[in-house]
């Protein structure tokens, strides 16, 4: 079968090799832990406790504020040190919960549900509401909100995106060596809220023993296929992952909804699973931490709300001086001024470069090649949208494309000349999207 | 770690593509046109490509100077600017009028217009078509030692025999690189390997040039009339190294073959109703001035909006 693809895209080093093979480690979290009340899409959460008060490991400490919110957990059992601004890893300041643990670990129960299929499709919405799920691959989308579309019979795919395209991470990968089953289950779980879809695990295809696992595991099941894709970056972005699957394209004024399809990454569907069967709120997450700087790269359990610093120790130590600290992928994640921040539901990973080959690079003029339009996953040219974007030109850049930009980053990373092309017409799409609100 | 680290936006990560080295990739590619050059037409076409390659790289040094600009000599654009240029004069041209082309090339064409990437012509071709217009005699006297008389694509208009072999190797008289299509094609193939240049802006532009000579040349498509065509004159060295021409083709690519489809159209008319027979070098210059109309009518539809099939 040939393998699923979109026009354009980029192939850099992937790096994986760093990571691939080594198992998640569970790590104990030392010291306090910060819980941000926005890492989602939407209204920040509300505190429910307050300074002084004992917690719990998987006590609600913060309240979803509206539909398009979501509910925050403690991952320890400590007591509320305090509640106030803390630095994230975009470099804002964020009102947020923070906790002393005991070390103790102390949970409350869990309601554990023996057979998911007794649930109703209201059940399972809430159940996962209740558990503070968002979208984990990056974007922290309420998942909720995601799978509660108005009319869930148009849904024709559920699509789980095991892609993976971001060089460096193998958190995904570990997931679906390790637990397969969770996925497949938690895939399984969201296909019983939409009868007329199907399933598909798409996966790169440079995760071969991934696809022969899932297929093994879903040989018995007629609603869900496994999907090969080509290794080819942004694989896993969600416009071109539909396009690649079903062959349907949306753009950037419509959902994927409106192509009948929904699509979750691997790290929110087992997290589905164990709040839908085991009644777990999401406390914790597969993170990647590598880079050439790092002595043992390696994938961790983390708890939601420890430091980024205390996973360098856990990882071996740095060997090497770091240039640039990344928190996510190489492509689209955001670099960090120091390590001191907390890690939050959407962090898939924690990078150390020797070489910032941002700054190592000189930024020369656009000698018009066009090599941007010809990787740009969104079909623009890229040069003429960040030359609007520098010139100011608001309307042109809306005329010629701009707000289908998805940020993925292939322009820069293709640019002879070096020129910081995402960045300018992200900061273009920002004004733009502003302007729009403020309507 | 108590000092903070770089912060930049996504994404962290840059290939390893960039200007000079596609600047030098260009050059590999014309070694062997320069090389067949020189053997054709003995050390003389050195000087000449030499000279013409000096002129040009100390015009934009002496003008970043006096500028005060960041110097850009390195990212060997300049180099490739003059090594063209050199290519498009014949070898016995006097060694001012490489001096005076460069100058122009990289003075009036280039620098005044903000530099690289920035010219509205292509530099090397504007530096010729200055000096044909300058120096008429001295730039259309293609005798010199190996060669007598008219050069093929001449004998071709006015309906003399020529050798299809000796155009096709090169063994002809013309400009220094223009005339062996086989080196020229090789340093194309590289090039395409390379993805340096892709087969949009010289397959549209070869194809309507044979298409249109094939319907007005009065040969209809005969093969020994079209492989003159291809073979003569400043086809191939245009084609393959002039229209990809970054800064002066189209960026999107449906504009790319609209516009290789203009140059073909333009070299057809100025080689069989013009006066000369040699029709690329203004070909190609009027088609740069059409391309911000061309970008602008051929700007491509995004994905999700009808784009995302190509």
């Amino acid at each position: 079968m040939a393998k699923l693809s979109f026009n354009g895209g980029i192939h850099p080093y992937d790096g994986k090799d760093l990571s691939k093979n080594r198992p998640i480690v569970d790590i104990v979290p030392k010291g306090d832990m910060v819980y941000p009340l926005s890492q989602h899409i939407g209204a920040p959460a509300i505190p429910v406790v307050a300074k002084g008060d004992r917690v719990l490991r998987g006590q609600l400490i913060a309240e979803a504020n509206g539909f398009v919110s979501s509910n925050i957990f403690s991952s320890v059992s400590g007591t509320v040190k305090a509640i106030e601004p803390r630095r994230v890893v975009t470099g804002d300041l964020v009102e947020s919960i923070i906790i002393t643990g005991d070390n103790r670990f102390e949970e409350v129960e869990y309601s554990y549900v023996d057979d998911v299929s007794t649930l109703t499709k209201e059940e399972i919405i809430e159940r996962i509401k209740l558990a503070g799920i968002v979208g984990m691959g990056g974007a922290g989308f309420p998942t909720h909100v995601k799978l509660s579309p108005k009319d869930p019979d148009k849904i024709d795919y559920c699509i789980a995106n095991c892609a993976e395209c971001e060089p460096y991470l193998t958190s995904d990968y570990r997931r679906m060596v390790e637990e397969p089953e969770k996925l497949v289950e938690g895939l399984k779980i969201i296909l019983s809220l939409f009868d007329n879809a199907k399933g598909i695990l798409a996966v790169e295809d440079n995760k071969e023993d991934c696809i022969e696992t899932l297929r093994q595991l879903v040989k018995d099941e007629p609603r869900i296929l496994v999907k090969t894709l080509q290794t080819k970056y942004p694989q896993g972005s969600e416009r071109q992952l539909i396009f690649a699957t079903t062959k349907r394209a949306i753009n950037s004024d419509k959902l994927p909804l409106d192509a009948g399809c929904i699509v979750n990454n691997v790290d929110t569907i087992v997290a589905i699973y164990s709040a839908v069967k085991e009644g777990k709120p999401l406390m914790e997450r597969i993170v990647t931490v590598t880079g050439d700087c790092v002595r043992r790269p390696q994938n961790f359990r983390v708890h939601i709300g420890m430091s980024y610093a205390d996973l360098i120790d856990e990882a071996g130590g740095l060997k090497k001086r770091p240039e640039k600290i990344v928190s996510g992928g190489p492509m689209m994640g955001f670099a960090l001024m120091d390590t001191m921040v907390p890690t939050t539901k959407t962090a898939s990973a924690l990078l150390f470069f020797s070489r910032d080959e941002v700054s190592r690079s000189k930024t020369g003029a656009c000698i018009n090649c066009g090599l941007c339009a010809e990787v740009c996953p969104g079909r623009v040219v890229p040069t003429m949208l960040a030359k609007l974007s520098e010139r100011g030109d608001k309307e042109g850049f809306v005329k010629l494309g701009g707000m289908e930009c998805c940020e993925c980053g292939c322009c820069s990373y293709i640019c002879p000349a070096k020129r910081n092309l995402t960045q300018s017409i992200k900061s273009m799409r920002k004004e733009v999207l502003s302007d729009r609100k403020k309507k | 770690m108590s000092d903070l680290m770089n912060v930049s936006s996504n994404p962290h990560i840059r290939s390893k593509v960039s200007t000079d080295k596609i600047m030098l990739c260009v050059i590999l590619a014309l070694m062997p046109a320069t090389g067949f050059g020189i053997y054709n037409f003995g050390i003389r076409a050195l000087y000449v490509v030499l000279i013409s390659i000096a002129s040009c790289v100390l015009t934009e040094l002496i003008f970043e100077l006096i500028t005060k600009k960041e110097i850009t000599i390195t990212d060997l654009s300049a180099v490739v600017t003059g090594l063209l240029l050199g290519l498009n004069l014949p070898v016995n041209v006097p060694f001012y009028l490489p001096v005076l082309g460069g100058i122009f090339a990289i003075f009036v064409v280039k620098m005044l217009f903000g530099g690289i990437g920035q010219n509205f012509m292509n530099p090397a071709l504007a530096g010729r078509c200055f000096l044909v217009i300058s120096f008429p005699a001295a730039m259309t006297n293609f005798t010199c030692d190996a060669y007598t008389g008219a050069t093929p694509l001449t004998m071709l208009k006015n309906g003399e025999q020529f050798n299809a072999l000796d155009m096709v190797i090169g063994r002809t008289g013309g400009t220094i690189g223009e005339t062996s299509m086989i080196a020229l094609l090789i340093g194309a193939c590289f090039l395409l390997l390379l993805g340096v240049i892709n087969l949009r802006v010289p397959a549209a532009y070869i194809i309507s040039l044979i298409v249109f000579v094939g319907l007005f040349g009065k040969h209809g498509f005969d093969t020994y009339y079209l492989c003159g065509h291809l073979a003569g004159g400043g086809l191939m060295i245009g084609a393959w190294f002039m229209a990809t021409d970054y800064a002066t083709r189209p960026v999107t690519k449906a504009g790319q073959i609209v516009y290789g489809i203009i140059l073909g159209l333009l070299t057809g008319v100025f080689r069989i109703f013009g006066s000369s027979a040699e029709g690329v070098s203004f070909a190609i210059i009027l088609g740069n001035l059409l391309v911000p109309l061309i970008e602008k009518v051929t700007y491509p539809k995004p994905f999700g909006k009808g784009g995302e099939h190509r």
